[in-house]
């Protein structure tokens, strides 16, 4: 398309928030480092220049508070999108984000509405250790009442952060900071990405691959490498883990009879469990080979270079556990 | 563009009738009734889980919200039948809720500690000791954002002067002069576990001192202090001057919740609280100033209790939720 443009994940979140600013005044910016110093990766630079203190507001290092006031604000009608910087800070909401955010509209009977975003950097690389690197999406996803997002592509993360923005419900953006630099075409236009719908990324008739965020475009070097071996991969990218697009998922496993699920967070418990089941419970029948997953291992990510790569599944062992599936 | 009506502009005045010595009488009239009402149901069986309940406490909630206008927000707590009476609520959706109703304000699958009141800007009770405070700081930023002229109350007791995020939210509206009341009502004991056995300092005030908030110890069982702190604090929150903290010193007349046998408590104590009961301190005070006669208090207090008793009869023979209602409202449209 000639009119589409080229923009990073990042710069694409940005634009969707510029956006968002502009069309609706209730939405505003909250968090650590987000208005005078546009963000601790660049990710709200020029909102403050642009809409104010009054719209994009810095606060201390509380990120108890300032969540559980996010909430609060939400509830007497801004729309904020609050920010904790690492994924891994979300240990320090989780009471407000479960026990209030998540339940307020149930529990007044759709009285009050909880339209928040609450936006989290994640992802493993950079050496940052094990306080700097976890993903807590299955936690939260665990949690009813919430929704939770996990882009990959500069299209999707713009068309996903307005459509977060616009839902009345407590919504968690989960950025992985590894996809920040990826570039991609962004359709011109008040584009939304409805929550909830899959996005079949790459079509095949072999094996289904189901991943989010990173694991997509580590999914797809596999896909590459196993394409030139005469096996063809499809790709299913839920987009939101809460909800989840099933039928998409099992539309695709129902056509190509194998399905490997893919995670950057840790194995057990996980997303991949969860997802695995409703394909073993729901699509047994099509199925040639047992559901396999490929996550990180259930252990603390070391702030290691060389321990550290160890942690996210990769293309090659992607590729490997396809050829496994196939000829079993 | 679309807007919630809840930040509508609005000239936010309270209700000066709402105020008067003989409407704090009848609010607290009714608040005690409610729990001495709710204390028997619970005994024989109807209300499920559990209540704390407010009587002792009275003047703390009616005071305050005397000079809070229906659109203003309270946070409450875990004890909280007491604001959601005085802040308006409906005594039919109240019972309803507490007997696990679906007229209840959340189909009755909320009960006493997840009651909410949009329509009257209650943001809730809580069953997280601290969970409502930064509600209502963030309501006080939404108006503050928005130039709504709304003041918000948190309402929280002894428990949460300990609690990380009540000092956190303390310091966001001192920093950004937010409307908002922190109002602890200190009844000296947090579960069965007095106060001063877990807090360290002289004195609480020094809490809201150290973020530079006006902070003032009001006698929580005197229903005119409790009204005329208030009216300065709303005042200043009204006027962009910022937050303050009042520290109400009342007594709870039941235990931490019904059937509690409250054996960490000393007799003679009980006693001399008891003596300080807020309603008949009420009572003396305006039958001496010849401002009320007791047999308009009298009637008062009927009126109060046999609208309870309506409110609960009623109640008890409403429909329980179906259970189509139990997937209800887990996402908004």
């Amino acid at each position: 398309m000639p009119s589409e443009k080229m923009l990073t994940v990042k710069d694409a979140i940005l634009e969707a928030l510029f956006e968002e600013m502009a069309r609706d005044d209730r939405v505003c910016i909250i968090g650590e480092d987000v208005g005078v110093a546009g963000g601790v990766f660049g990710q709200t630079k020029g909102l403050f220049e642009k809409f104010g203190e009054a719209r994009v507001v810095d606060t201390p290092i509380s990120e108890p508070a300032i969540f559980g006031m996010t909430v609060g604000a939400a509830m007497a009608g801004l729309r904020p999108v609050v920010e904790v910087m690492f994924g891994d800070f979300i240990t320090l909401v989780m009471d407000q984000l479960v026990n209030q955010a998540a339940k307020i509209h149930y529990m007044s009977a759709g009285g009050y509405t909880v339209p928040l975003v609450l936006r989290t950097a994640v992802g493993v690389g950079g050496n940052l250790g094990p306080q700097h690197s976890q993903s807590f999406h299955a936690w939260v996803a665990h949690v009813p009442g919430l929704k939770v997002v996990m882009p990959q592509s500069p299209a999707d993360a713009k068309g996903l952060m307005k459509a977060a923005i616009r839902d009345n419900n407590p919504v968690v953006f989960i950025e992985d900071r590894t996809t920040y630099n990826v570039k991609g075409p962004i359709p011109d236009g008040d584009v939304i990405v409805p929550l909830g719908k899959a996005n079949v990324v790459r079509e095949g008739r072999d094996v289904t691959i189901v991943a989010v965020s990173r694991m997509v475009q580590i999914a797809t070097k596999a896909a590459d490498i196993l394409a030139g071996e005469g096996i063809a991969v499809e790709i299913v990218d839920p987009r939101c883990i809460v909800p989840l697009d099933r039928e998409t998922i099992l539309a695709s496993v129902r056509k190509t009879s194998r399905a490997l699920v893919l995670d950057a967070g840790h194995l057990d418990y996980g997303i991949t469990g969860e997802i695995a089941a409703i394909i073993s419970e729901q699509a047994f029948d099509y199925l040639d080979a047992p559901v396999a997953r490929l996550a990180a291992p259930n252990v603390l990510i070391p702030c290691n270079t060389a321990l550290e790569p160890l942690i996210v599944p990769n293309e090659q062992q992607i590729a490997q556990k396809i050829r496994e599936m196939l000829n079993a | 563009m679309a807007r919630a009506k809840a930040v509508k502009s609005q000239k936010a005045v309270p209700n000066k009738a709402a105020g008067s010595p003989l409407a704090l009488y009848r609010t607290m009239a009714t608040i005690r009734a409610f729990e001495e009402t709710v204390q028997r149901l619970f005994l024989g069986g109807h209300i499920p889980g559990l209540v704390h309940l407010y009587m002792g406490q009275e003047a703390v909630a009616a005071g305050v919200i005397a000079e809070l206008a229906q659109t203003d927000f309270i946070g409450s707590h875990h004890r909280g039948h007491g604001h959601c009476v005085a802040k308006g609520g409906d005594l039919d959706k109240l019972f309803a809720e507490l007997l696990g109703k679906r007229a209840g304000y959340g189909l009755g699958r909320g009960g006493s500690m997840h009651i909410f009141d949009p329509a009257n800007g209650n943001l809730g009770t809580t069953g997280i000791v601290g969970g409502s405070v930064p509600l209502a700081a963030g309501a006080a930023l939404t108006a503050k954002l928005r130039k709504t002229g709304q003041v918000a109350v948190s309402f929280f007791g002894d428990g949460v002067l300990n609690q990380g995020i009540m000092f956190e939210a303390m310091n966001m509206a001192a920093i950004w002069q937010l409307p908002v009341l922190f109002v602890c009502e200190n009844n000296g004991f947090g579960e069965f576990t007095s106060i001063d056995d877990v807090t360290a300092g002289k004195d609480i005030a020094d809490r809201g001192k150290a973020f530079a908030i006006p902070s003032e110890h009001v006698d929580g069982m005197d229903v005119l202090a409790v009204q005329k702190a208030a009216r300065t604090a709303v005042a200043r929150a009204r006027d962009g001057k910022g937050p303050s903290f009042l520290i109400c010193s009342t007594w709870r007349f039941s235990g931490h919740h019904v059937g509690d046998k409250q054996d960490y408590k000393e007799d003679a104590e009980t006693k001399a609280w008891r003596k300080r009961d807020p309603i008949a301190q009420l009572a003396r005070k305006l039958v001496a100033k010849k401002q009320a006669t007791q047999k308009q208090l009298d009637a008062i207090a009927d009126e109060a209790k046999s609208a309870v008793t309506k409110a609960a009869e009623a109640a008890r023979k409403l429909e329980s939720p179906t259970p189509a209602d139990l997937m209800e409202h887990l996402y908004a449209e």
